[in-house]
């Protein structure tokens, strides 16, 4: 195109020129790994070398190609999950995993769907951006005759999945309802101040984390008395447990549904020189777990950031006509529901191979 | 409006020039502008060189597909596929053509997209659906898309808003009205007949696609063939041009937005069927997306000057590369450095002919 001058052309070899050496120079700076790798990521947590019974369901067997797609990961969680799925995949030498990992559009997600379905994959594993949006592509997998495996946010329809595989939000809120409950009667603390940090309020999730609470609490004749919702971000908790330690001068036991925005409650509280509470969190993040070990949190509840990894395990079972090994059963269960444990100072060694990076 | 001080006429005209002509006059020249090139340089700027580039970028790309990916990229299956995935932000991209075209912009049209999915699937509009038809969600979420097409025209012709800020009003105020009336959760559809019809297939190709093939074919009548277009050319091109050869410009930019409502409604009952779920967060960044396949397209982001074609093809890039790294592997990150690539790259080929155009003229 341009065969007329040279000028230009010599004028833009050298911005060029300059614009590589600027990318080369940034390029050296986007590193973003550790510098010691001596902490297990939760991406290393697969692999047939765990104890299974003895059974010989991690033996290789026929070659099986599955589909996975997840949301974007824009928090740490999120990231884990589709990190640790990832790695699961790569360690079972008979699974060959497509990933379409990334997208918080439906249109998107639904077009990637598509595609494994044109592709012929021998299953599916899918944590939808919206349960209820992805149901209608996932069911006309299930017809193609292609197993889906929905995880962690679930399908408006039974039909739209062969297994489910979901964290425990309701638990969750049981065990740190119990767990506070716990703390109360341990320390003999009279008309105790409870607070509680919550995440995206909308999300049925959050209601459900927050009923379980309640409902432990109840047990144990106690109630929540300040409450504030945030958005999961940094941000959102910095703001809201601001605004949390301001509207309540004096707070036995908060706690905190979500390690990520966890970050930023924690600021909150070294800002305002606040640590007279006991500090619960949740999901467990790496953060979490360094916390409890240095003293400064209290115990998190465990959303386990492996869901999608199990869920590549499940799949490769279906795919392979296999059962779980230590089930009567011959076949995959349709529905696991993972258990929502309290991590505190006493167990956190072992839960340290779970916390992800926020 | 424009006429109490009537241009001075040009000479040769005689004051007895029928309104008509000078019309047809003034939007001729706003077309052809700078038509007065020679050899390779006309052609490349012409619609068709234009288009041809963009066609051999498309074919690229394809070829890329064919040789990492092979039978899973060269499949009828697969190309299905991008189709049904290019038809809904295709659908707003045509929309958003128009817009551009006449010299505006419209940041607004993901929420308006949302917002007509969750209109069109509240209890209340299911529940007369499914006593009368299922058309009649598909007529709200149009015409909830007209309305709000209509309020951003007003605002930005009437009422003297900057188009980016009008529409960033409504880029707010539309998706928390959805999420107001959706109270943020996701609608089921429970209305059979609308997932069943426009997410099924007819005579063996989806009717998504078919709903982006009429939208094309209607957009580009409209575009080349009508007064409209002709007068949309001519408004983006030069407003006050326009204006002084008598053209309502005020009352065709309102059009404007209300032709790119229109396909947001449409878009966004065409995502409710395929989601079977209306919800609040529907069509998110398609403003950037849909902006994006239009600039690509060749469409002069300063108005007058633009092709359906382009569009068609600037969607079709982008939803092949998506495909192309969905069969690779390939992360979302990755891919968007290659979208913003791709973007920079045919401004600046689409920027240097022009300029060269220019001097040489």
């Amino acid at each position: 195109m341009s065969v007329r001058t040279n000028r230009p052309r010599r004028r833009l070899l050298t911005s060029m020129a300059a614009v590589f050496a600027a990318g080369a120079f940034v390029v050296g700076c986007t590193s973003n790994e550790p510098e010691e790798e001596d902490q297990p990521a939760a991406a290393e947590t697969g692999g047939g070398d765990d104890g299974d019974g003895g059974s010989g369901n991690d033996e290789p067997g026929e070659t099986v190609v599955i589909g996975f797609s997840g949301p974007e990961a824009d928090h740490g969680w999120l990231a884990a999950v589709n990190d640790s799925a990832i790695a699961e995949a790569e360690s079972y030498e008979d699974v060959e995993l497509r990933t379409a990992e990334g997208t918080n559009d439906a249109n998107l997600q639904i077009s990637q769907i598509e595609t494994f379905i044109n592709e012929g994959v021998d299953a599916i594993v899918l944590l939808p951006t919206d349960g209820a949006q992805l149901t209608e592509v996932a069911i006309r997998a299930m017809e193609a005759g292609i197993p889906v495996v929905n995880v962690d946010r679930e399908f408006s329809s039974p039909f739209a999945a062969r297994a489910t595989i979901l964290g425990d939000n309701h638990g969750m809120g049981i065990s740190a309802g119990t767990y506070a409950c716990q703390l109360i009667e341990e320390n003999g603390i009279a008309d105790p101040v409870i607070a509680e940090i919550a995440g995206i309020d909308s999300l049925p999730l959050t209601q459900d984390r927050s009923r379980g609470f309640a409902e432990a609490l109840e047990a144990c004749g106690q109630e929540v008395d300040n409450r504030v919702a945030a958005e999961f971000t940094v941000e959102s908790g910095e703001e809201q447990a601001a605004n949390l330690l301001q509207a309540a001068p004096q707070i036995d036991i908060i706690w905190n549904h979500d390690d990520d925005q966890g970050v930023g409650v924690k600021q909150a509280f070294d800002n305002a020189g606040r640590d007279e509470f006991f500090f619960i969190g949740g999901a467990g993040s790496a953060n979490a777990m360094q916390w409890i070990q240095d003293g400064e949190m209290e115990a998190t509840i465990l959303y386990p950031p492996t869901q999608a990894a199990d869920g590549i395990r499940l799949a490769r079972l279906i795919a392979q006509n296999k059962g779980m090994s230590d089930l009567v059963q011959v076949e995959v269960p349709r529905r696991i529901v993972l258990n929502a444990p309290v991590v505190n100072a006493d167990n956190v060694e072992d839960y340290l191979h779970l916390g992800f990076e926020s | 409006m424009s006429d109490q001080t009537p241009a001075s006429p040009p000479a040769g005209a005689t004051a007895t020039t029928p309104p008509a002509d000078e019309h047809r006059r003034i939007e001729a020249a706003a077309a052809e502008e700078g038509e007065t090139r020679s050899g390779f340089v006309r052609f490349m700027s012409s619609p068709f060189g234009r288009n041809l580039g963009l066609i051999l970028a498309l074919l690229v790309l394809c070829a890329v597909g064919a040789f990492t990916a092979g039978d899973r990229f060269v499949d009828t299956d697969n190309m299905v596929t991008i189709l049904r995935f290019a038809s809904i932000i295709g659908v707003v991209s045509i929309g958003m053509t128009f817009v551009i075209i006449g010299g505006g912009i419209d940041l607004s049209v993901g929420a308006i997209v949302a917002l007509s999915s969750v209109w069109a699937t509240t209890l209340a509009t299911q529940t007369m659906a499914e006593d009368t038809h299922w058309l009649l969600m598909v007529f709200v979420a149009c015409a909830v898309g007209v309305g709000c097409g209509l309020v951003n025209g007003i605002l930005i012709a009437y009422g003297g808003m900057a188009p980016f800020i009008a529409t960033l009003a409504m880029f707010a105020a539309a998706r928390g009205l959805a999420e107001i009336i959706s109270e943020k959760r996701t609608q089921l559809v429970d209305v059979r007949g609308l997932v069943d019809t426009i997410n099924g297939e007819f005579l063996g190709i989806p009717v998504l696609v078919w709903i982006f093939a009429a939208v094309s074919t209607i957009g580009w009548v409209l575009l080349n063939r009508t007064t409209f277009g002709r007068r949309t050319i001519a408004v983006g091109g030069n407003a006050t041009a326009a204006r002084l050869a008598g053209i309502a410009v005020k009352r065709h930019t309102v059009l404007l937005y209300v032709v790119l409502g229109l396909a947001c409604g449409i878009a966004g009952i065409m995502l409710t069927a395929r989601t079977g779920t209306g919800s609040g967060t529907h069509g998110q960044l398609y403003e950037l997306d849909a902006i994006a396949a239009v600039v690509i397209g060749g469409t002069l982001l300063t108005g007058g000057r633009g092709t359906i074609v382009g569009t068609i093809i600037g969607v079709l890039i982008f939803t092949t590369l998506t495909n192309v790294f969905t069969l690779n592997n390939l992360d979302s990150s990755t891919q968007a450095v290659a979208k913003g690539a791709i973007i920079v790259i045919a401004v600046l080929l689409q920027q240097r002919v022009s300029v060269r155009s220019a001097d040489s003229s």
